[in-house]
């Protein structure tokens, strides 16, 4: 099987307000892979993650994912690819009106024939692992804390089984103990549905346990592309700033 | 393992004794959910105890480990004893998480014929919590008022400016066009029917009394209505949404005052003028209508207006503008404040601060209309 990548970005340029925030970006994810994305806010990980998922124009460059360009696509393949893929956004967008069950259901409605026993037993169980009780299940969106949005936001991202999933500072407003267990979470997936991941993230404990690989972005481009302790060990002194800053060294002293 | 070719999913049974055992194999996968769950249901055996063969699932997601589990619970359901054999260990984690597998059903609430009645008492209490609200609006604008004017730097004028443009002269094109067109349509209605009896010079008293007095302030109004109460509820409504308002709030400002006075003055002052303005369109219209389709002489039909219209026939148009007026952005403001964490409540919002503020303005006309023929006016 010619082993064609999950995600494949090449030369990518984006312009927003009349800002270049990408420039000449390339990046290539494998299938399995676990790949963090680090770098300074507002440095453009979200705007790169968007356009990755088509919702930003690109001024140039390519992106593939699971080997079909989506601008290029039928409307058919999009549909095809969306079932496969699960993206969680930085805000959760989740939809107000539907109860955190239905938000979950969604997708399944959506994409997969089924029963509705089956997809409120799958919901459930997804709500589940991700540390939410049946309790809150029935909750409307508007009446969740903001470490339960995230937590029903992964859900959904999750809802389809996908085989990529795009996440977007998934612990970020989590407890330690929370994102811990979102660590253990994102390894059993990976374990048993063999899950490619692409996970922007600040938090140098998920980086270190989950991702195989961390990409940094600094202006508008990936400055460094490694194993973690690769970039621990890079010169380049943006990266020893984020790294072996006062918090970087905190967290490395501790283990 | 070739994942890309198409396992479909299976279950064979073989009996041992007073046993059973299922093997299943194939790709136990989303794709495959309305399958796997008929699979699972149709399979269960007459038997005392079941043995549930996992090893030769290809591909196994938690939908296939749902309809397992269903099976497994129908089974121990059943009285048998079942067994799950061969679940690799990664796996382990799904099954856990699915393990009270098939949750209750929610509750559905159920219709039933009390609900007409309860809906109807329901409707009176709303319509009778709305009217409360409206005078606590009101109170606490005038009191937000009282404050601006001991203190007017906290009127904020740029933001009542801001809204004049928005409500006021942004309207007034839209306004000049309807009005101007209702204008000419009452004129060209007149002349024909009146045409009958030869009493058309008439037409023009009928087309500027009922301009002055009625039509030239409700259209202006219902158009407000629709363009700048429902822009007031969405916005307010869409700040609540995402908790600017509680922002204001601990920053220790009132609402009322940054968001809603400014608002509510913006149109009260707009609402006149573009009546003023409706008005003379409309009356425009009219001229045009009887020097194109009547061939009357634009001076007979100047000179007609001018006896028609008297000082007391404006007044009482361009007294209910503001009223009016007030009502539509009070009611606005309301909806808006009322809208919890849903889009949809916030389309709610809109729309019902169109439909209470219309029916609003037209019971406010009726009681104008008893009012001023009170003072004879
Ligand atoms: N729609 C937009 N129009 C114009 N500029 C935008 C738009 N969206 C983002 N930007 C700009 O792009 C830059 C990158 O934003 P982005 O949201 O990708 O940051 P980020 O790396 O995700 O930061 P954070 O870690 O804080 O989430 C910022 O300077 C932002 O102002
Ligand atoms: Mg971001």
């Amino acid at each position: 099987m010619a082993a064609v990548p999950a995600i494949s970005i090449a030369n990518l340029s984006v312009d927003l307000g009349g800002r270049r925030i990408l420039d000449d970006l390339s990046l290539e994810v494998q299938r399995g892979e676990m790949v963090g994305l680090v770098g300074a806010s507002g440095s453009g990980k979200t705007v790169l993650l968007r356009t990755m998922l088509g919702l930003l124009p690109k001024s140039a460059g390519q992106v593939e994912i699971l080997g079909l360009p989506l601008e290029r696509a039928a409307p058919r393949e999009v549909r095809a690819i969306g079932r496969r893929c699960g993206a969680m956004f930085q805000q959760g967008a989740l939809f107000s009106s539907l109860s955190v069950r239905e938000n979950v259901e969604f997708p399944m409605r959506e994409y997969l024939d089924g029963s509705d026993r089956m997809f409120r037993s799958v919901a459930l169980a997804k709500l589940r692992m991700v540390g939410l009780s049946e309790s809150d299940a029935e909750k409307l969106p508007a009446e969740l804390s903001g470490g339960m949005t995230k937590r029903a936001a992964l859900a959904r991202a999750l809802a389809l089984d996908p085989e990529i999933v795009f996440l977007d500072e998934p612990t970020s407003g989590l407890d330690p103990i929370a994102a811990g267990e979102f660590d253990t979470l994102i390894r059993n997936l990976h374990d048993m549905l063999g899950l490619t991941l692409f996970m922007i993230t600040h938090d140098l404990e998920t980086l270190n346990a989950v991702c195989d690989r961390v990409a940094a972005l600094h202006e508008g481009r990936i400055i460094a592309d490694g194993p973690m302790h690769a970039l621990l060990q890079s010169e380049h002194p943006w990266l020893q700033a984020y790294f072996r800053g006062e918090r970087g060294r905190a967290v490395q002293w501790a283990r | 393992m070739a994942a890309d070719m198409a396992h479909e999913p299976r279950i064979n049974q073989t009996s041992l004794g007073d046993g059973a055992v299922l093997v299943l194999s194939g790709d136990w996968t989303a794709p495959h959910a309305r399958l796997i769950e008929d699979l699972a249901h149709r399979a269960l055996p007459q038997a005392r105890r079941i043995v549930i063969d996992l090893t030769g699932i290809a591909r196994l997601d938690t939908f296939g480990a749902c309809a397992i589990s269903m099976l497994r619970d129908a089974a121990g359901g059943a009285g048998m004893k079942p067994v799950l054999m061969g679940m690799a260990e990664r796996n382990a984690p799904i099954f856990a998480a699915l393990d009270p597998a098939t949750a209750a059903e929610p509750p559905r609430p159920r219709a039933s014929l009390l609900d007409a009645p309860e809906s109807i008492g329901r409707n009176l209490t709303n319509a009778g919590a709305d009217a409360l609200a409206l005078f606590s609006m009101l109170g606490r604008l005038v009191a937000s008022f009282g404050r601006g004017l001991r203190d007017p730097s906290r009127l904020r004028f740029p933001s009542i400016v801001h809204h004049l443009d928005r409500t006021g002269v942004r309207a007034a094109p839209i306004v000049l066009l309807m009005t101007f067109l209702i204008g000419c349509i009452i004129a060209q209605q007149g002349f024909f029917h009146f045409r009958q009896f030869g009493a058309t010079d008439y037409v023009v008293d009928l087309v500027t009394v009922l301009t002055l007095r009625e039509i030239g302030v409700l259209l202006v109004i219902i158009m407000v209505a629709g363009r700048s109460g429902s822009s007031y509820a969405a916005e307010i409504g869409s700040m609540k949404m995402r908790e600017e308002i509680d922002a204001l709030r601990t920053m220790g400002l009132d609402p009322v005052d940054v968001l809603i006075l400014p608002r509510v003055l913006a149109l009260v002052v707009a609402a006149p003028l573009l009546t003023l303005l409706g008005m003379l369109a409309a009356l425009l219209g009219a001229g045009v209508v009887a020097f194109l389709y009547e061939d009357m002489n634009p001076a007979i039909f100047l000179l007609r207006l001018r006896e028609a219209a008297t000082f007391s026939h404006l007044e009482v148009g361009l007294v209910k503008a503001p009223v009016m007026a007030l009502v539509v952005a009070m009611t606005g403001a309301i909806e808006g404040l009322r809208v919890s964490g849903s889009a949809e409540s916030l389309g709610l919002g809109a729309t019902s601060s169109v439909v209470k503020s219309i029916f609003l303005v037209i019971v406010l006309d009726g009681l104008f209309a008893i009012l001023f023929a009170w003072l004879g006016m």
